[in-house]
């Protein structure tokens, strides 16, 4: 059994909502991450994303592309990012570990290699946001050859048809987006995002997280009411930027942030 | 008006080969659906049609002549060589061929506000323009450097009604503009129309692109038969995203005596690393929305790109370009800057047409085939734009101010 189906099959057990911290590997600076990731766990986190940072990010807002620039300016790769996963590893063999990026430092590497060297160091799972369904089919059948879950989005435009055959496409979890626009965006629709993850649990029995405008306790409890996980990037990758010149603190500032929101989500239960 | 395809590219998901696609993230899926079925629609509504035939005869001034460059031929002493002259369009070049057709969809398609992306600045005052004559509101992306490098560009923008946002992320060049029309787009999906410039993009862009730019092959063509009695031996034009090269290409694809040629900017050559040689020296990655040729790092990081024509720099090109050159139907070759300039003096002195950089790309191209060919022999060179917008940077090379 996947890592990622391992750790929503204990939250069911618990009646629990997951939380879903996002940072950018290698922002503000590498030595930082496998430290974060620990913290973010500490903190209340279930399962961690890890944005490999890429030089064109189209569907992440300004907040999101910053932590991108700032992890490239130390020239940080995919086979960067698994070295931190390997490394994080180490210490921690239970928290699921998701790499959420864009196509092509996948594309360059090839497949094939990509997939051994996630097996290798430990990553769970792949959203890889510019590759939809239709053009993914080779790399997803290699990732479920290999027991790793691709993740996938879906949006508050995605027709029940797409809908359909991205839950078809999907393992681990699907992931909707609840607001329109790119990562960072402000307004939450809280009664709209009922109605779609009802209707997204029409076709599938995955479970199903929620991310987009979560900033604090209060959004993420109200987002808890009505999903599986509760997905937070911006909010948390805005506090480290805010740190990054005393990256020290950086640790205890988002374990802190986690432990809030994990406090916020687990009182919805 | 747009003939019944020749080919039968892209399939029916945007491929050429491995090329091409629709490589967005799912927050942008149901835009280009909209698009792909609105585009597919109108494109063979005769109503359509006739709007956009009219538009381009009374407002473009098409059909651009096929000049015979006579002085030009005499001076490189080999093949016959044309000129299309689509720098005789409205606004100065083939740009405004496509903005006129995506801008007349997104009326049809009741869609307020258009917004684009520009490096030069001329695919934004092309969709300036139309957005003006239309009375839509307009917004085009453009990165601060380029901004900057073309003051006059965006006053002229200014000047037809467009706001112009200066994009401060990544290289601050035409790539990062596409990247924040992307993300408008995807922010303002119900009421605006997203026209990209160029054969790139997610499906349907580089078809459609292309269907809006194949008139100037479709000319060229009768043309050269009007003139010559026959199709031409070569044809040149330059590429960038590649979309004038695609609008001559395409018509004579199907034409097997016709040589091929996409010129590409070598900047200050290849091996310096300094360029905008996407299918010269890149290699296949996914950007933009499509999978094509790009100038990339070993890590798959997008580079940035240099040529001293702002319209060929780019570090991507249009998926069937990518397809053709591995078909070998057409052929890739690198001009430098310096290669380009000759051309950009030469054209100028011997024929009192100053072309845009990026066309000198091509018309460098060209003297070097002409050259090697027999004299009863036809090259037709697409002379993509004027050069008015290139003042600045070529005085600047001869060391003068304004």
């Amino acid at each position: 059994m996947s890592r990622i189906k391992q750790r929503f099959e204990e939250l069911a057990l618990g009646k629990r909502t997951a939380l879903i911290p996002f940072i950018t590997a290698g922002d503000p600076h590498p030595d930082y991450t496998v430290s974060c990731m620990h913290a973010l766990v500490k903190g209340g986190a279930d399962i961690l994303e890890l944005g490999v940072p890429f030089s064109d990010p189209m569907a992440d807002g300004p907040v999101i592309q910053h932590a991108s620039e700032r992890a490239l300016k130390h020239h940080v790769s995919l086979t960067d990012v698994m070295k931190m996963v390997k490394e994080f590893r180490e210490q921690d063999q239970t928290t699921p570990v998701i790499l959420m990026g864009y196509c092509n430092p996948i594309e360059i590497k090839g497949y094939d290699e990509v997939v051994t060297a996630a097996i290798e160091s430990g990553v769970d799972g792949f959203l890889t946001v510019d590759l939809p369904p239709e053009e993914a089919e080779d790399f997803n059948q290699r990732l479920k050859a290999a027991g790793i879950d691709p993740v996938f989005l879906i949006a508050p435009t995605s027709t029940d048809e797409r809908i359909e055959a991205i839950c078809r496409s999907a393992s681990g979890f699907v992931y909707y987006v609840s607001l329109k626009g790119v990562t960072g965006s402000s307004q939450l629709d809280t009664s709209s995002i009922k109605k779609k993850v009802d209707l997204i649990r029409k076709h599938t029995d995955l479970p199903v997280g929620v991310g987009f405008g979560i900033k604090d306790g209060k959004t993420a409890a109200t987002v808890a009411r009505v999903s599986d996980a509760v997905v937070v990037g911006s909010a948390l990758v805005s506090r480290m930027e805010a740190l990054q010149d005393q990256p020290d603190k950086i640790s205890d500032e988002i374990q802190g942030f986690m432990a809030e929101l994990r406090d916020a989500i687990d009182a919805v239960a | 008006m747009p003939q019944a395809k020749s080919q039968t590219l892209p399939d029916d998901r945007g491929h050429f080969g491995e090329y091409g696609g629709r490589f967005v993230a799912e927050t942008l899926m149901e835009a280009v659906t909209e698009l792909q079925e609105a585009y597919e629609k109108y494109i063979v509504d005769p109503e359509f049609l006739q709007d956009f035939d009219n538009d381009l005869k009374y407002y473009v001034g098409r059909p651009s002549p096929l000049y015979f460059a006579e002085r030009w031929t005499k001076k490189v002493g080999g093949a016959r060589l044309y000129l299309k002259r689509e720098d005789l369009n409205h606004t100065g070049a083939h740009k405004i061929n496509n903005t006129i057709g995506q801008a007349l969809l997104a009326k049809r398609m009741g869609k307020s506000r258009i917004i684009a992306e520009t490096g030069a600045g001329q695919h934004g005052v092309a969709t300036a323009t139309i957005a003006a004559r239309l009375g839509i509101e307009c917004v085009v992306y453009m990165g601060s450097v380029d901004v900057e490098r073309q003051a006059m560009n965006v006053y002229r923008m200014k000047l037809l009604g467009a706001k112009v946002v200066a994009v401060e992320s990544g290289s601050k060049t035409l790539k990062d503009a596409l990247n924040e029309a992307m993300r408008d787009w995807v922010t303002n999906v119900d009421n605006t129309f997203y026209i990209i410039g160029t054969v790139a993009g997610p499906h349907p862009y580089p078809a459609m692109v292309r269907d809006f730019q194949a008139i100037i092959g479709r000319e060229a063509k009768e043309q050269c038969l009007e003139a010559e009695g026959r199709l031409p031996d070569a044809i040149v034009a330059c590429v960038g995203g590649g979309s004038n090269a695609i609008g001559l290409f395409y018509p004579f694809i199907d034409d097997e005596s016709v040589a091929i040629y996409g010129v590409e900017a070598a900047g200050d050559g290849i091996d310096t690393g300094r360029h905008a040689a996407s299918l010269c020296a890149g290699r296949p990655g996914v950007l933009h929305g499509n999978r094509t040729y790009l100038i990339e790092d070993p890590d798959g990081q997008i580079i940035e790109t240099h040529s001293i024509s702002a319209g060929l720099d780019y570090p991507g090109v249009g998926p069937e370009h990518a397809w053709l050159k591995d078909t070998g139907r057409a052929k890739y070759v690198p001009i430098t800057d310096e290669e380009a300039l000759k051309a950009f003096h030469d054209l100028t002195r011997t024929e009192g047409i100053i072309p845009a950089l990026e066309s000198s790309h091509a018309l460098a191209y060209g003297e070097k085939l002409a050259r090697e060919m027999d004299k009863d022999k036809i090259v037709i060179v697409n002379l993509s734009g004027r050069g008015d917008k290139d003042m600045h940077t070529v005085a600047a090379r001869q060391g003068i101010r304004f």
